[in-house]
């Protein structure tokens, strides 16, 4: 029978044992009584003394020896009233058994509540897709399916697995997978993450990772890990349960010693006592505090494309002091783009800047490029291309040198610097400027820097609203750091940093601290690692998913802030559920043992009984609540 | 004090002891090595009213099999953790559940129920 329908039994049998306790007539009395609850202690009750006393052959004790301890009790106790003419208590067990019963059932809803995260990303797997083989499309079921295999999508229709866009254009919901809510436009060369969707156009894609390789299949490998992982203030109460339930049963005894024995009760109130300690103490109420609330937090970060990978970094980042970011392609887009321009003839300097720039690899170079192909202006032929290094570049346009670069390459060809007051204005804002000059002659200046991601600075005020210290660490001189950082509102700044010593400057702010590392999983695996706690932006399919203790799927700023608030939420509410699952057993059992029965504060065992049941729900009901607080 | 009383008092305390004696001085039990073929090990492991054996011996760096059997249906018994190896499983009643873990670094890893009261030791050499 299964305990919903278990409750609905035991319920019908207990009723009209209330009825009598309510002083109803009930027929055949107190022979009726022992007969409905016989059946509820026997049918309702054998599944907690079958369980009782496994564990107690085990030399252990759980919720269930309580149980069987408490309604047996005042069962057998019932039953020897019967026989020799005193006070019977059937409604009591039967209650009892009743509410417990019903607290399980509620228990068992709200928990299966609790653990539905990584059911619903395996429900977002594709189960086939449209395989394109030998100018044929195929419905291929996605097992059979190996990277390399041309996979084509219809608007509305799921991408099976990830890729990489060859033929075609279309806007993808993202949004199951890496909580972004605006749909991506897709273009040949663009990654597609399996279990999307697809919304306006039909695309061919190359499957790329399949089977354990996807990144959903990461996520849910990662999220069951999240699941299944020890937070370090579960130890406290992992230490009391072990002694709990025999405590427990210890102090029933000398409850009831001292109300037969030193205050002269009667037995029946003696015993009643006894039993109302016995049933009021809850270690679930304990044991599922912790691991509800770590499920649900985990849970809907996978949701929002933040993966937390364990309950030891819901800790960590409830207590961080210093947040701190690597500079390029975290903070900023980590390219260098065109800000500025100074000349008379602009679109002449840009286009004889780009045509200098055609064959060069330097990343400066891009910028420029991008920069004419906006202004939609075309590149000119130049001859006699030479690469200064460190100063520049120098070319022929028309039999007439035209060079590109610093000040150093102007010094070498004796040019005037008309613009040496721009110049500086732009060096001191840590813009990297170019002086472009054509037959001696400067034609002007163009200034390029890596620029902050749109969201940086309202990231950065959040943090600092949150009370933590933002800080920027790169390998840029300090002026362009500076500049950078000024924009965003950061105040700490490192720079000149080369790349392996990140993990040195983290150890350095742990002297003073504790340390989160914000930075992209790859190149900063070892910064990430010294940390705290490590965050790890990923951008689509290829995040890092080893690296950092938090892994954000999509490479957003504002992500950053959401992960500590939601670790911090969650460890707030294993702290909170902990908190009150102590407070209700230490409060609960002097009340129970009739500690306060001088100021009439008393509890009957049926009650007691009740707000064991409860008690446990309203963990599970307090765990899934965070799944509605405010991130 | 009559000798009722006298005799509820004796009860108790002997009940005391008793709950002392069997639930907290409890000896550790003996650890059972998994049957191995080289290539992979594998342990039987019955669920009900605790974890047997209790106490189960792996070699290190063979693939283990870890063959749950729950027989009790109580609901502390529902789910196992192995925290170490990021396991997290629903088992069924009656029936056996594989649970595949492999056992690269010597050491003591301790097993839970859902909500933590009752644990097994996994002893990797």
């Amino acid at each position: 029978m299964t305990i919903r329908n278990l409750f609905i039994f035991c319920l019908a049998l207990t009723l009209p044992l209330v009825y009598s306790m309510l002083g109803g007539d009930l027929p055949g009395g107190n022979y009726t009584m022992a007969v409905l609850a016989t059946l509820v202690q026997f049918v309702g009750g054998s599944r907690f003394m079958r369980a009782a006393w496994s564990a107690f052959k085990h030399r252990a004790a759980n919720m269930d020896t309580l149980v069987a301890v408490g309604t047996s009790v005042a069962y057998l106790y019932s039953v020897w009233a019967l026989g020799f003419g005193g006070e019977v208590y059937f409604e009591i067990s039967s209650l009892l058994i009743t509410f417990i019963l019903l607290g399980q059932w509620l228990e068992e809803l709200t928990k299966g509540r609790a653990s539905k995260a990584i059911e619903k990303l395996l429900d977002l797997q594709a189960k086939e897709a449209t395989v394109i083989k030998d100018g044929q499309t195929v419905k291929t079921p996605i097992d059979q399916i190996r990277a390399g295999d041309i996979i084509m999508v219809r608007p509305g229709e799921k991408i099976a697995l990830d890729g990489e866009v060859i033929e075609g254009s279309s806007s993808v919901d993202e949004s199951m997978v890496t909580g972004e809510s605006l749909p991506i436009e897709k273009r040949p060369g663009d990654t597609v993450i399996g279990a999307t969707i697809n919304k306006t156009g039909t695309f061919n894609f190359r499957a790329t990772k399949v089977g354990q390789d996807t990144l959903l299949a990461q996520i849910i490998e990662l999220v069951g890990r999240a699941q299944a992982s020890r937070a370090p203030i579960q130890k406290y109460a992992d230490r009391i349960s072990g002694y709990f339930v025999p405590t427990v049963l210890i102090l029933a005894i000398l409850t009831f010693d001292v109300w037969y024995l030193l205050l002269g009760a009667s037995l029946s109130a003696a015993m009643l006592f006894a039993v109302a300690v016995v049933v009021i103490a809850c270690p679930c109420a304990l044991g599922l505090a912790t691991p509800t609330a770590l499920m649900v937090g985990t849970g809907r970060g996978a949701k929002m494309g933040i993966l937390i990978k364990s309950g030891e970094v819901l800790e960590a980042a409830s207590d961080i002091k210093y947040i701190l970011f690597d500079k390029t392609g975290t903070l900023t887009e980590g390219k260098p783009v065109v800000t500025d321009l100074v000349g008379d003839d602009q679109p002449r300097l840009v286009q004889i800047a780009a045509s200098l720039e055609a064959a060069s690899e330097h990343p400066l170079a891009t910028a420029i490029l991008e920069q004419a192909e906006l202004l939609q202006l075309k590149t000119l032929n130049v001859e006699r291309f030479t690469a200064i290094e460190g100063k520049g570049i120098a070319a022929y346009l028309d039999d007439t040198e035209v060079i590109i670069g610093n000040r150093a390459l102007l010094k070498d060809r004796e040019i005037m610097l008309p613009f040496e007051s721009e110049m500086l204005g732009l060096e001191n804002q840590g813009k990297t400027v170019m002086v472009v000059a054509q037959a001696g002659d400067v034609l002007g200046l163009i200034a390029v820097q890596d620029t902050p991601k749109a969201n940086a600075a309202s990231a950065v005020t959040a943090l600092l609203q949150m009370g933590l210290v933002p800080a920027m660490i790169t390998g840029d001189n300090e002026q362009t750091a500076r500049a950078i950082a000024g924009q965003i509102g950061i105040k700490k700044v490192v720079a000149e940093v080369l790349p392996g010593e990140k993990a040195e400057q983290v150890t350095a702010f742990r002297q003073r601290g504790k340390v989160a590392f914000v930075g992209d999983g790859i190149n900063d695996a070892p910064a990430l690692a010294g940390a705290d706690l490590g965050i790890a932006m990923g951008s689509g399919t290829d995040i890092a998913i080893e690296a950092g203790g938090i892994v954000l799927v999509k490479n957003d700023l504002e992500d950053v802030v959401r992960a500590i608030k939601l670790s911090r939420k969650t460890f707030a509410r294993i702290k909170l559920n902990l908190f009150w699952a102590i407070i209700y057993n230490v409060a609960g059992i002097p009340i129970a043992a009739g500690l306060f029965v001088g100021v009439g504060l008393t509890l009957n065992p049926a009650i007691a009984g009740l707000a064991m049941a409860l008690s446990s729900v309203s963990v599970v009901t307090s765990s899934l609540l965070l799944s509605r607080s405010r991130i | 004090m009559n000798m009722g009383q006298l005799l509820v008092l004796l009860g108790s305390i002997i009940l005391i002891i008793l709950i002392i004696w069997w639930f907290f001085a409890k000896p550790a039990e003996d650890a059972v090595a998994a049957a191995s073929d080289g290539k992979v090990q594998t342990i039987n492991i019955t669920v009900s009213g605790g974890y047997t054996p209790n106490r189960v011996i792996l070699n290190k760096g063979v693939p283990a099999k870890l063959i749950f059997t729950r027989q009790d249906a109580s609901s502390c018994f529902e789910e196992v953790v192995l925290p170490d190896f990021g396991i997290k499983a629903t088992l069924p009643v009656n029936q056996d559940y594989e649970i595949e873990i492999q056992p690269d670094a010597a050491g003591s890893y301790h097993y839970t129920c859902g909500m933590h009261m009752f644990s097994g030791e996994i002893i990797v050499k």
